[in-house]
């Protein structure tokens, strides 16, 4: 329970903090961030964005290692483990596609520009859909389980190319592209002390929510399946 | 091993001759295909980069109408029990990525021709670096979706799954070998393209050994 307080406290000042706190050319206050040339208060997406497209990315490892293990002992919990990650996994893949769409409109002139990071998280988003297209078509339970299983893993040594190689090859926007002339992320240069400490305030919050919803989603999940093999039996 | 999964191919391919069914219904797909992309295009000239893009285009969706066929057929005419009494699993993997990877070389080949024949932009300047290209890039085709066909077969519903569950395993090959066409049509030199071969021999490395490991809990029941 004091966890939950906790959890609440946090992410309540992470949004306040996030929305709230001023852009100022040269901070002196703790509450106040820098001015970054060219992104000015459209910097604070960072705060909220960067920890939807991480969360859609630790989903997708998460839901991957409880394929493997489901591979290697055969236990439906893992698999039930496996889909509630990648059901949340799916949503926050598509908050963060539509919040760094709608923050492209404005800062870069455009919702989309097939910039290699949002190749990725389209090629992602397409991953997410194709699973659960899998995962419906087929009817044995056990056959569900294997097959997407393999499927998520081999998705998932598609991983690297998207996420470590595309954007080193292809020209981009975001940081930490080929052509980037800022020379390197914006976190290391451009935030100062509290932006960051904001920064990695919010990614712990949202991570703590996302395991928090990903135990209550697995364990309604097998109560589900235990009902429904009860109902089945009677 | 060799020679049993030599023997499921040689079997595969005299089905196959017996039939033509694959051979015909691909033929007929590029055809189709290119002739759609020649009438929409008309009179226009069309860039290098977009005959790149368009002739990657073709080839995957010939590629999704003719691979699933090997795994698909056995489920079908249910011969796969068949193969698990006398072949192991990783057997059975090489002799029809075997069978799929001479299709889609013959495949590729005939779009190859019938682009540089049809396009006026596709013109190979680089030869050595567009065979190259073509030979890795044919290789993670097959490779990738040989393995996503063995799913498939398995699965219940099996034509509109397949590029579906396909697209996006073979989106960074796509993506690669596009960008190597169109940098051998411009005559570009290995020293430009160098990155981009490592990448797509990467991907036929990765997929190869992962597609190896996988298929044992696929084609057991």
């Amino acid at each position: 329970m004091v966890w939950k307080i906790f959890l609440f406290v946090l992410l309540s000042f992470v949004s306040i903090a996030g929305v709230a706190f001023p852009v100022v050319p040269v901070p002196h206050a703790w509450y106040e961030f820098p001015l970054i040339p060219g992104l000015k208060e459209n910097a604070k997406i960072i705060f909220f964005h960067v920890p939807t497209a991480w969360l859609s990315v630790v989903a997708f490892l998460m839901s991957t290692i409880y394929s493997i293990r489901y591979l290697r002992k055969k236990n439906m919990d893992d698999d039930a483990k496996s889909y509630a990650a990648a059901q949340l996994g799916i949503i926050f893949c598509v908050l963060a596609t539509v919040t760094g769409a709608v923050w492209a409109r404005f800062a870069w002139g455009s919702f989309w520009s097939w910039d290699p990071r949002q190749t990725s998280i389209f090629a992602l988003l397409l991953i997410y859909g194709a699973w659960f297209a899998l995962r419906s078509s087929i009817e044995s339970e056990e056959k569900r389980a294997t097959l997407s299983a393999v499927y998520a893993i081999i998705a998932f040594l598609t991983v690297p190319f998207f996420i470590f190689i595309m954007p080193r090859i292809m020209s981009g926007l975001h940081p930490g592209s080929a052509d980037d002339t800022n020379s390197g992320p914006v976190i290391n240069f451009k935030m100062n002390a509290n932006m960051q400490l904001i920064f990695f305030l919010s990614l712990i919050g949202f991570t703590i929510l996302y395991f928090w919803m990903w135990s209550l989603g697995y364990r309604s999940i097998i109560l589900r399946d235990k009902i429904n093999k009860q109902s089945i039996k009677e | 091993m060799n020679g049993k999964a030599y023997a499921l191919y040689k079997k595969d391919l005299n089905s196959e001759l017996r039939t033509r069914y694959a051979a015909n219904s691909l033929a007929m797909f590029i055809i189709v295909a290119i002739s759609v992309i020649l009438f929409s295009i008309g009179n226009e000239k069309i860039t290098q980069s977009l005959t790149s893009g368009l002739f990657w285009v073709v080839i995957f969706f010939s590629a999704m109408s003719g691979l699933s066929r090997a795994f698909v057929a056995e489920e079908e005419r249910g011969t796969s029990l068949t193969l698990h009494l006398i072949a192991s699993p990783s057997t059975v993997f090489s002799g029809k990525l075997l069978f799929n990877l001479i299709l889609v070389f013959c495949m590729n080949t005939i779009i190859a021709v019938l682009f540089s024949i049809l396009f006026e932009a596709f013109i190979i300047r680089n030869f050595a670096l567009f065979a190259i290209s073509f030979v890795l890039g044919n290789i993670g085709l097959a490779v990738a979706s040989t393995i996503i066909a063995a799913i498939i077969s398995k699965a219940g519903a099996k034509g509109t799954l397949y590029p579906v569950l396909s697209f996006p395993i073979l989106l960074p090959l796509i993506l690669t070998c596009v960008q190597l066409t169109l940098l051998s049509n411009q005559g570009a030199d290995f020293a430009e393209a160098k990155f981009e071969l490592a990448i797509v021999f990467c991907y036929d490395v990765i997929m190869l050994t992962g597609s190896y490991m996988l298929f044992d809990f696929v084609w057991k029941d």
